[in-house]
This record gives structure tokens, sequence and C-alpha cells, in this order.
């Protein structure tokens, strides 16, 4: 069996990297897939607090390069999905303990076993990113509906191309329907538009993400989630599954009407 | 404190001026000072500067070895001493570099480049990347924000350019800059710099040149 290594990355911090890694590895789980996840972003370790995997931590990536301890004794497996590994980052060293041809070595291991490697990228565009690349066979690129992140989108692509690790996916994280509808957000054209690369997912804003975040419950194993939906959808999609893109426009504004009207009515 | 190593970027590359001191002590310096700054100097050629040092072959050999684990190499090797001097040359380092003193003054240069001092790329230039020739640039693709073009001539661009084009970069002020869509963050011609006004309805193709020492954009039509 020879998996795949999917890199996500964005160049610029706080735009859902680690939650789209934790959703899309669940999701890929929950479809039956082996997966296993790393947290590249060492000395800054989230996925494994995303994942609820914080507390069963005994050995971490560095352990594993350095060869303190085997591959298999840093996979944490999760309780929920026998599937679901997690390869934690250490946390108290830095990007330089690892090398980019550490990191393919690793993946080039682990896709023998697995179905999918899921490598959650640092913010960034210096070692931590190139080792987070350096194993993938596919890049995706996640990204937010604002100037900046975009731009920093536009710059990550560059350098995936350069490496030769192209061409990128795009998923869209954080939209809010409304305020696209208002004008105040950028639409998925405008990114398009100017990143020109594959859309593979566009994840609606949903406060539902960080309470599971918070709980270390990711959102897609929430079957109300409008966000947990997306990234089931995304996993399906990099499986090479073919799912319409959810009509993100009219379905909050008329639930909302919805709902309201329901509470006015029993009061 | 005298410090042992310096270095500097010079045209040529990273000049590394090794100071006084017993050569495995310098030796050793230098090594964790690159350590140092691994991510910076990754792939980074060297002028190392050893000034009277006499250095055998063998360990000006074993300092390219210790330099090339850390993907650094030494291109040039400047020394008073003549066995060092001799040395380097049978390791095949430079002994030379071109220093410019003085950058000879540049003179605007009329337009009347040879047919074949342009260039002509097919790609979308990203945020970071940068496309610069002394002569002319033709572009397919768009120049997105955050990318450069800089040009010696003219630049033609057939996409959008939403980035910084800079024409007759060496002072020819009759550079012009074409594309199908121009919005750049900046638009220079010679020494003169603009930015797109803000407005914009229809975009449609544009040139833009130094009218009365102003860059000015006009429908681009054919004549």
């Amino acid at each position: 069996m020879s998996g795949k290594v999917i890199t996500i990355t964005s160049g610029k911090g706080g735009v859902g990297k680690t939650t789209a890694a934790a959703n899309i590895g669940a999701a890929l789980a929950m479809q039956g897939y082996k997966v296993t996840c790393i947290d590249a972003d060492i000395g800054l370790r989230n996925l494994d607090v995303i994942l609820g995997l914080e507390n069963r931590i005994v050995y971490d990536l560095v352990d594993i390069i350095e060869g303190r301890c085997r591959l298999r004794q840093a996979m944490i497996r999760d309780k929920r999905l026998p599937e679901l590994y997690l390869i934690p980052a250490a946390q108290t060293r830095d990007k330089s303990a690892v090398s980019p041809s550490d990191m393919a070595r690793l993946g080039d291991e682990l896709k023998a076993e697995m179905d999918y490697v899921i490598v959650d990228s640092p913010a960034g565009i210096e070692r931590g990113f190139r080792n987070a690349i350096a194993p993938a066979d596919q890049v995706v690129i996640i990204t937010n509906p604002e100037v900046s992140a975009v731009r920093d989108a536009d710059r990550i692509i560059g350098l995936v191309e350069a490496e030769e690790k192209g061409p990128a996916t795009l998923i869209i994280n954080r939209i809010n329907a409304q305020m696209v509808q208002r004008g105040e957000m950028l639409g998925a054209e405008d990114i398009l538009e100017l990143l020109a690369v594959d859309l593979i997912g566009m994840v609606p804003e949903d406060s539902n993400v960080i309470v599971s975040s918070n709980r270390g419950m990711p959102v897609a194993f929430d079957d109300k989630s409008k966000a947990g939906e997306a990234f089931r959808n995304i996993a399906k999609r990099l499986a090479g599954e073919e799912v319409p893109f959810m009509d993100l426009d009219a379905t909050p504004g008329l639930m909302d009407r919805l709902s309201r009207f329901m509470r006015s009515g029993g009061n | 404190m005298h410090p042992l190593i310096t270095i500097k970027g010079i045209r040529e590359g990273l000049l590394v001026t090794l100071g006084e001191g017993e050569w495995p002590e310098i030796q050793e310096a230098l090594i964790s000072q690159l350590e140092g700054q691994a991510d910076f100097l990754r792939g980074a050629k060297l002028i190392l500067d050893v000034q009277n040092r006499a250095l055998n072959a063998a360990s000006l050999g074993k300092l390219r070895d210790l330099l090339s684990d850390r993907e650094v190499s030494i291109w040039a090797v400047l020394s008073f001493s003549p066995l060092t001097e001799q040395t380097a040359q049978t390791l095949g380092f430079a002994t030379k570099i071109h220093q410019k003193q003085n950058e000879p003054e540049v003179s605007p240069r009329d337009l009347n480049l040879e047919d074949d001092e342009g260039i002509l790329a097919k790609q979308t230039l990203r945020s970071g990347g940068s496309l610069v020739y002394p002569g002319h640039i033709t572009l397919i693709g768009d120049v997105n924000p955050g990318a450069e073009i800089i040009a010696g001539g003219h630049v033609v661009v057939y996409g959008k350019i939403k980035g910084m084009v800079h024409a007759g970069s060496e002072g020819d002020e009759t550079a012009v800059v074409c594309a199908l869509e121009m919005s750049p963050t900046q638009l220079r011609i010679a020494d003169k710099i603009s930015v797109s006004p803000e407005d914009m309805g229809e975009k449609t193709p544009e040139i833009a040149f130094i009218r009365d020492g102003q860059v000015v954009a006009e429908p681009w039509k054919f004549r």
C-alpha cells in the first residue's frame, strides 16, 4: 500500500491550518482510511490540543528523527477513530531540530502503512514551512477571505510551484456569506481570480469550530455543523470523490429567520 | 573585543573576513556563526578573505567540506599570502574578485536596443516573484500584488498588472508599460513613480508612459 502525503499550509498565521488538518484527518479516518496527522509546527504545537490528544503524548516528532523512539511509539492512536493517528510536534525544541530530508524520509516510511498522511505546516516561509512541504505529494493552501491572507497564499503558491510540489489546491476558510453578499468580504470568485488555482473547499464561519477545538473534538464529528460538513466534503474530494460545493449563501439567513420566527411564536 | 569574523554582503556574494587568531579557533568560530544563521545562509556563496594567513590545501579543503555539509560553498579566497593564493587556485577557487569601488555612471540610454535585447516569459508572477532584465520584458501572464518586473526597456504584459512594474529602470524616460489590465500597486518609469487612481469601472487595456514629466495611462489601441 502506498498512501499520499498532503501538506496543509498558508503562509499567514491564524487562518485555520491546524483546524483544517485536524478535521480533514478526522474526516478521512471517518471514511475508513488509515490516516496519520503530523504536527510539523515544532515549538508551537497545537494539533494535539485540537484533536484532544494532548495528555497522551510521550514521544514526539523530534524523538523519531533523533532516534529516541521507534515510529510506532510516537504515533498516538485516536480513541474515537481507531485508524487515526497523530505524531505530535516537540514543544521544547524549534524548527531547526528537523530537516526537510528527515521529513521526506518520515513521509516515505508512513506512506507504506497509511492511506493518508496529513502534515500541519507552521506559519511562515522559512525552515518550518520547507520541512512541512518536503514530504508532500499534494499541497493544500488555506486562506481566509481577507486581502492579507490571500496575498500570503499567493506567495506560498509560488514557493510550492518553485519546489515542484504544485499544483496546489485551495481551501477558503471562514467565509461569512452575509458579509460577502453585502460586498464587505472578498468572495470566492475574487480570490480564485487572483490565485488561479483549483478550489477544493469553502468553509463557512462557524462558532462551533471554536467550541469543538476547545473541547478537543474536531468539528468534523458534528453532524449539525456547517463547517463540519464542509470539512467532510473536503476529505471526500481529496479522496477523489466528486462533491458539489455547499450553497453558503441563502441558508444562514433563512435559518436565522426561521428560528427567530419559531422563538417568537413560542413566546 | 575584536570580532573574529565579519560577514558582509557585496555584489559578488557574501564577503567573510577572518580576523586575527589561531586557525582552528577561527574555523570553529566561522562554523558556529554559520550555524546560527543556517537558514539565511543556505546555498550562499562565500568570498573568504583570510588576510595574510598561509593555508595549505589540507586546511582549506577541510573548511570547504565543513561548509558544504552546511550547504554553503566557497567560490573565492582572498589572501596576500602567495601560498594561500596558490592553494586556493589548486582547489579551484577564484582568488580575485572584481570589486567595483566606483560604480560607473549609468547614462540614460535610448531604446535603440538590438532586436534580441528582450525576453519573453510565460508565467504568472506571484507575490515575491521578480523578473529583472536590462532590456525589454514581455510577460504572458499576470503580475500579482507583491510581485515585480524591472526592465531597462519597455514592459508589455499580456495579462493583469497588480504588482509593481518599473520600465526604463536605467533612466530611459521613453519606456512604456502596456497591460491588458493596469492596476499596479505602483508603476515606475525611469525615475518617475505613480500609483493607480482609486476608481475603476470596466478595465480596458492601457499603455502608460511619461508625458510632461508625469506617468500617464491611456487606452491601448492598435494604431
